[in-house]
């Protein structure tokens, strides 16, 4: 049995990246999400793996460190909260255009502007349609637990390398501040210099004389070599939209109505789901897992068999429009939020489901 | 005697260095960021460090300096380039980093990653280039640009209350604790250009040696920033850039 120890989702980001052999950590504090880097300083990666971890001056300076970082073919990562992410933008598109690898950890909080530091999922859009200017993607995996944190850490760097492309761990507030049992896995060690060159042939490890020399860049002034470019970025998008969808169903077997729910609403909504089977009413829930590639077809799929679904987030239903998308008008689709920081109860949940669907 | 009888290795005064590539510089002829970049060039294959050096270029008329220097590039968001420079080193501290960064990127957008690299005493060098100017976007004004000059931006000259005083960034960051070797150069004669060479060296020299950032400004010419002629822009820069930005080392810990 692997060892299990009671963590704060913020700390496993923290352990996780030590035992899974990450190379570097660059972050500025900001609530919700301030135990990720506290946790690094205080267990000194730097004398055991050899891991560096770096307080910044800001996240414009994190986020381009992890540019620096990526581009040496390591791995690399920051985590921040939404009004750093905004700051981080820039830095996260020049890093889709010049396609480098990293994780970067987003534990949103209510906004807009600095907001509350509660919980929120109010940054779906700013991440999931993009995260900075141009005709890019982020690779968006959502979290629901503590044990989500933990094993997220790796899975990202694994698809991270797998498409050069950022990955975004987007979870909220309540994940990152939940205490939860975590499974810890056996260590990996960090990459050799033989591996990273091996895995990162583009990486700027210094020119030998035996290779040509490489350039991390996103510019090209040549409008045709651009749109080359972006298209061949498209076709990155598509075979990751085509491999990697990710997404969990609860009790939708013989479901009459779904709830589409991610992070800590797909928690919320597991219980509201126990208590509509409770009084003989077949609910089920589909959580999206990754937010980017989307479920499009698995809720397409299972909107030809619904009464109704309902998209529950804290927000104002950002991920329902990609529901309804999804759904291509097969059944009706509502939607339940809370804002600010403030959390739907199940049976707050439950109650606005019965007065959607018309049931006293 | 034919041209050929002459071409021997031991007549050989000048050469086209060799880690500058043959591609073709799209720098305006008589602007400084060429010359430099060959002086970049002689030290690291002077020092045997071509396969140990990453450079840094930033956004600004050096943007594609990757397309000049034959070693590994990363090009850098505006005034971002000390950020990547200090990951870069921290995770790969064998190898030699250096930053090429104009004054808007350095002493404009990019002030805080700067003075926070220099701070933290990063073991890299930043290569300083200050032409009093925004070359790339058409000769905008720069935070160096001085009083009175004119630019698109400053179209009857800088005016002290309209905006701003000139900065003299490089004594501020002399100033802080992380700070090795801090100097300014110019290459707009051939005696220059040599003491220019000599203060690059030293500085990628005092970067292995763990004792904190090294600085070198070169104040440059941007001649067609400041629609003059390379020959009158030399001369302008003399009689005015060096009031304000006066040449020589201004730290040295080592010393
Ligand atoms: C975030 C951002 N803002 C503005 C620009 C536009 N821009 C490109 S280069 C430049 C100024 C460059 O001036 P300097 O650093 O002095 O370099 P020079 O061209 O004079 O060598 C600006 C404002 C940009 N690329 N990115
Ligand atoms: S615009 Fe100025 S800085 Fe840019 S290449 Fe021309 S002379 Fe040099
Ligand atoms: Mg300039």
């Amino acid at each position: 049995m692997a060892e299990k120890v009671l963590m704060k989702g913020n700390e496993a980001i923290a352990i996780s990246a030590i035992r899974n052999g990450v190379d570097g950590y660059f972050g500025y504090p900001i609530t919700p999400q301030s135990e990720v880097m506290e946790t690094l300083m205080k267990e000194k990666p730097w004398e055991t793996t050899g891991m560096v971890v770096l307080q910044a001056e800001s996240e414009v300076s994190s986020i381009n460190m992890v540019y620096g970082g990526a581009s040496c073919g390591k791995k690399v990562m920051t985590s921040s909260s939404s009004p750093g992410v905004s700051l981080m933008c820039e830095g996260i598109s020049y890093m889709a255009g010049a396609e480098l690898p990293c994780v970067i950890v987003d534990v949103m909080r209510g906004g807009p502007g600095l907001g509350t530091i509660q919980p929120s999922q109010g940054d779906y859009n700013q991440i999931v349609k993009g995260g900075g200017h141009g005709d890019d993607h982020n690779i968006v995996i959502a979290p629901a637990s503590a044990q989500d944190m933990y094993d997220f850490v790796d899975w990202g760097f694994e698809l991270a390398f797998k498409y050069r492309n950022p990955v975004v761990i987007l979870a909220d507030g309540v994940i990152g501040q939940m205490m939860e049992k975590v499974e810890m896995h056996p260590m990996k060690p960090r990459m050799t210099d033989e591996e990273i060159r091996e895995k990162a042939p583009w990486a700027t490890t210094g020119k030998p004389s035996w290779r040509n020399y490489n350039i991390i860049t996103s510019l090209s002034l040549d409008s045709d070599i651009q749109e080359e470019f972006n298209r061949k970025l498209h076709a990155k998008y598509a075979l990751i939209e085509e491999n990697e969808v990710k997404y969990s169903e609860y009790m939708t077997e013989d479901a009459e109505y779904l709830f589409t729910a991610f992070g800590c609403s797909s928690r919320i909504c597991e219980a509201a789901v126990d208590i509509l089977r409770s009084e003989g009413i077949r609910a089920g829930l589909l959580r999206p897992i990754t937010l980017f590639p989307f479920p499009h077809k698995e809720i397409k799929r299972l909107a030809a068999r619904m009464k109704s679904m309902m998209s529950i987030e804290l927000n104002f239903g950002q991920m329902a429009e990609d529901v309804r998308l999804a759904v291509e008008g097969q059944c009706p689709v509502g939607f339940y939020g809370r804002q600010g920081g403030n959390i739907f109860t199940p049976e707050e949940v439950v109650a606005e489901f019965k007065k959607f669907n018309n049931i006293q | 005697m034919n041209i050929e009888d002459i071409k021997k290795p031991e007549n050989i005064v000048y050469r086209k260095p060799a880690l500058l590539t043959d591609n073709i510089m799209h720098y305006c002829p008589g602007c400084s960021h060429g010359t430099v970049h060959k002086l970049i060039a002689e030290v690291i294959d002077e020092m045997g460090i071509q396969d140990k050096t990453i450079g840094i270029s930033p956004v600004g008329c050096s943007v594609f300096a990757y397309n000049y220097i034959d070693i590994d590039w990363q090009e850098a968001a505006h005034g971002r380039a000390p950020a990547l420079a200090t990951a870069t080193k921290r995770l790969c501290p064998d190898k030699y980093v250096f930053t090429y960064q104009g004054d808007g990127d350095l002493a404009s957008i990019g002030t805080a990653e700067i003075i926070h690299a220099c701070s933290r005493g990063e073991n890299i060098v930043v290569i300083f280039i200050n032409n009093g100017i925004y070359g790339m976007t058409g000769g905008q004004m720069a935070p160096t640009t001085l009083l009175g000059m004119k630019t698109s931006t400053t179209p009857y000259g800088r005016d002290a209350k309209l905006n701003g005083f000139p900065i003299k960034i490089t004594e501020m960051l002399a100033e802080l604790d992380g700070t090795a070797y801090i100097t300014r150069q110019s290459v707009h004669t051939a005696p220059a250009a040599r003491k220019a060479k000599n203060a690059i060296r030293k500085a990628f020299e005092y970067s292995s040696k763990g004792i904190g950032l090294s600085f070198v400004e070169i104040v440059a010419t941007c001649n067609s920033g400041w629609k003059l002629s390379p020959v009158e822009a030399n001369r302008w820069m003399e009689e005015h850039m060096f009031e304000k930005y006066p040449p020589g080392d201004i730290k040295d810990i080592l010393k």
